[in-house]
C-alpha cells in the first residue's frame, strides 16, 4: 500500500428530510485495500457508497479521487462527462442484483465486451478473446459466451457481472452487497473468487455489506455505521474480535453460528 | 439555395398564399434549425414541425426542409426508393410544382434540390446540389436505449459503446453485421447518426459528398445535416470491416452491375427479376446503349 489514499472523503452530510443519512462521515481508501462498510438496513451505508461514487450529491463535504495519473479529482465537481469516463475506465461497480449491472438481452460475451468497446476497442477478435479469458477467470465456461445472461443461474450472473466490471482493469471497485440473494455454497465460491481476483489485480475495493462473515473474509478494514455516523473503524480483526462501541458489540454478538 | 423572396406571393398567385406552401416565419425557423444542424454535423436539432397536407411517414419532414430551402430558380427532383414515378415522388413533385411553381426534373444532374426517400441517386452529386432526406426515426440509438433523455446524454458524452455492442451481437450470432439499411454512421468523428433508411449500399456515397445533405424528420420534429465534404464513416470492427451489400445480379433492363437493385417478383412460381432502383440512372444507361 502506498501512502496516498486513492479515495478520500471528509465531512459528508446528507439528509433525507428530517432523517440524517450521513452525518459528518470521513473515510479514506488506499490502493490495494478492501474497506467494508458495515451496518444495519437504513444506517446510511448505501447512501455513502452512492455519494462516494458521485451518483448522489451530498449536502456538505468533499470526495477526492486520485486518478491513475496521480491527480486529485473532486468527484462532485468533476462534471458528468468526467464521472462517466471514470466509471467506465478506472472505476467498477458490482451491484447486489446482477440485473442492475448486466444487459440481460445481450450475450455474455457482449456484456463483457461492452466496457472494452466503450473505451474504444474495435477489434472483434480481440474483444472476444478478452471476454473468453475473463469468463474463464470467473469460472464460466467460455462455450457459454454467446448465451444470454438471463439463462444463467444467480451465481453465474453475479460472476459475469464481476467479469464485466474487471475487464477494463479498474483501480477502484464499488460493491454493494455482492453476495446478497445467493445461497451459502454459491456465496462461499463467489467470495473465494472475489478474494483471489482482488489480490491478483491489487484492486482497491469499497464494499457495502450487512454480513459480518463477508466483511471478515474480504475486508482489510471495517467502517461500522449507524444512523449516518461512523461509530467505529479499524482493522477487520481488531473491530470484530474486540469491538469497542456498543453497537458493534451488538452486531458481533448477533451473528448466528451454524 | 437561392434567397426566398419575401413577397413571394407575387407573380399572379392567390392572395394569402405564400411561395412554397409554408409561411415565411416558419421557413425562417426551419432555416435557423438547418444552419445550426450544418454547424454541428450529425447533431439532431429540434424544430417546430408543422402539419403538412400529407400523412406522417410520407415525408412531412423532408417536404418542410425542401420548402424552406427551395427558391423560384431551383429545379426539383423527388425520388422514392430511387424511383421518380412512384406515388410519393409524383405527388410531392406535383405539390411543389403547384405551390412554388418551380421547374421539376427526373434527371439527377439537372436538379438543384433533390428530395429523397430511402435512396441516394447513383449519379454522383456535385457542389451546389442539396439532397433532402425524409427521415422516419432520427435517433440511431432508439432500439437500444428506450429513454430519449438518456440517448441525448449519450450523444452529448459521445458514449457510443452501446451501438458497438449491437454490432458485436450481430457478428457473434450470425457471423456478420446484419443491418442492411439504416446502417449507423459516425459523422465528422463526433456524432452517431441515422442515415435514414437508405440501404447500407449507399452509405459510402455520403462520405465527403460534394453536395449538402439535409435530413428532416417531421413526426419526430428533428433536423440534422451533413455539410459538403464531411467525413461519414459506417461503424465497423477492424477485423470485420463495413461491407455494403448488393444483390449479386445485373439489372434486367440496363445490365448494370454497379447500381443498387430492386427484386421484382414476376409470378407465383418463383420467377423474379432484378431492376435498378434508380430509374433515372437506368433510363439514361438504356438511352446510351
Amino acid at each position: 500500500m502506498s501512502d496516498a489514499p486513492i479515495l478520500e472523503a471528509s465531512g459528508l452530510d446528507l439528509r433525507f428530510g428530517a432523517v440524517p443519512a450521513l452525518d459528518g462521515v470521513a473515510l479514506g481508501v488506499w490502493p490495494g485495500e478492501v474497506v467494508a462498510i458495515l451496518g444495519e438496513s437504513g444506517s446510511g451505508k448505501t447512501s455513502l457508497l452512492r455519494v462516494l461514487s458521485g451518483a448522489l450529491a451530498a449536502d456538505a463535504g468533499e470526495v477526492l479521487y486520485r486518478n491513475a495519473a496521480g491527480a486529485l479529482v473532486p468527484v462532485h465537481a468533476a462534471g458528468e462527462a468526467a464521472l462517466r469516463r471514470l466509471a467506465r475506465t478506472e472505476w467498477g461497480f458490482v451491484h447486489q442484483n446482477p440485473r442492475d449491472g448486466l444487459r440481460l438481452g445481450v450475450s455474455a460475451g457482449g456484456n463483457v465486451g461492452e466496457r472494452l468497446m466503450a473505451v474504444g476497442a474495435r477489434h472483434y477478435g480481440g474483444i472476444r478473446a478478452a471476454a473468453a479469458e475473463w469468463l474463464r477467470r470467473v469460472e464460466i465456461d467460455p462455450a457459454r459466451m454467446d448465451d444470454l445472461p438471463r439463462d444463467f443461474s444467480g451465481g453465474m450472473q453475479q460472476r459475469l457481472q464481476i467479469a464485466r466490471t474487471l475487464v477494463t482493469r479498474p483501480r477502484l471497485v464499488f460493491m454493494d452487497e455482492p453476495t446478497g440473494g445467493l445461497d451459502v455454497s454459491v456465496q462461499a465460491r463467489l467470495l473465494d473468487l472475489i478474494r483471489a481476483l482482488v489480490a491478483d489485480l491489487g484492486l482497491a475495493v469499497l464494499l457495502v455489506t450487512h454480513d459480518i462473515a463477508v466483511a471478515r473474509l474480504l475486508a482489510h478494514r471495517l467502517v461500522v455505521m449507524r444512523r449516518g455516523r461512523v461509530v467505529e473503524h479499524g482493522l477487520t480483526d481488531r473491530v470484530l474480535d474486540d469491538p469497542q462501541h456498543e453497537y458493534t458489540q451488538l452486531l458481533v454478538s448477533s451473528v448466528l453460528a451454524a | 439555395m437561392s434567397a426566398a423572396p419575401q413577397d413571394a406571393a407575387g407573380g399572379g398567385t392567390l392572395a394569402g398564399y405564400n411561395f412554397a406552401y409554408l409561411d415565411e416565419d416558419t421557413k425562417r425557423m426551419i432555416r435557423r434549425a438547418l444552419l445550426k444542424a450544418v454547424a454541428i454535423p450529425g447533431h439532431q436539432v429540434p424544430f417546430g414541425s408543422r402539419e403538412m397536407p400529407l400523412p406522417y411517414g410520407w415525408g412531412t419532414g423532408g417536404i418542410q426542409v425542401t420548402a424552406s430551402v427551395i427558391g423560384p430558380d431551383d429545379t426539383l427532383k423527388v425520388i422514392d426508393q430511387g424511383a421518380d414515378d412512384t406515388t410519393n415522388a409524383v405527388s410531392i413533385r406535383r405539390f411543389f410544382g403547384r405551390v412554388a411553381g418551380v421547374a421539376t426534373t427526373e434527371r439527377t444532374a439537372e436538379a438543384t434540390v433533390i428530395q429523397t426517400r430511402h435512396r441516394i441517386p447513383e449519379t454522383p452529386l456535385r457542389e451546389g446540389q442539396i439532397l433532402v432526406y425524409q427521415v422516419p426515426m432520427p435517433e440511431p440509438l432508439f432500439r437500444l436505449e428506450p429513454r430519449v433523455a438518456e440517448t441525448r446524454r449519450l450523444h452529448a458524452l459521445g458514449d457510443y459503446g452501446l451501438m458497438h455492442v449491437k454490432l458485436y451481437e450481430d457478428i457473434a450470432r450470425r457471423g456478420e453485421v446484419t443491418i442492411s439499411y439504416n446502417y449507423p454512421v459516425m459523422v465528422n468523428g463526433r456524432y452517431l447518426m441515422s442515415p435514414s433508411p437508405i440501404p447500407a449500399f449507399d452509405n459510402p456515397k455520403m462520405d465527403r459528398m460534394p453536395a449538402l445533405q439535409l435530413f428532416g424528420a417531421g413526426r419526430e420534429k428533428r433536423i440534422y445535416a451533413v455539410p459538403p465534404y464531411t467525413a461519414v464513416r459506417s461503424l465497423d470492427f477492424e477485423d470485420h470491416p463495413f461491407r455494403p451489400n448488393r444483390a449479386d445480379a445485373a439489372c434486367a433492363l440496363c445490365g448494370s452491375r454497379d447500381s443498387y437493385l430492386d427484386e421484382v417478383v414476376t409470378d407465383d412460381r418463383g420467377g423474379r427479376r432484378f431492376l435498378c432502383s434508380d430509374t433515372d440512372y437506368c433510363e439514361r444507361r438504356r438511352a446510351e446503349q
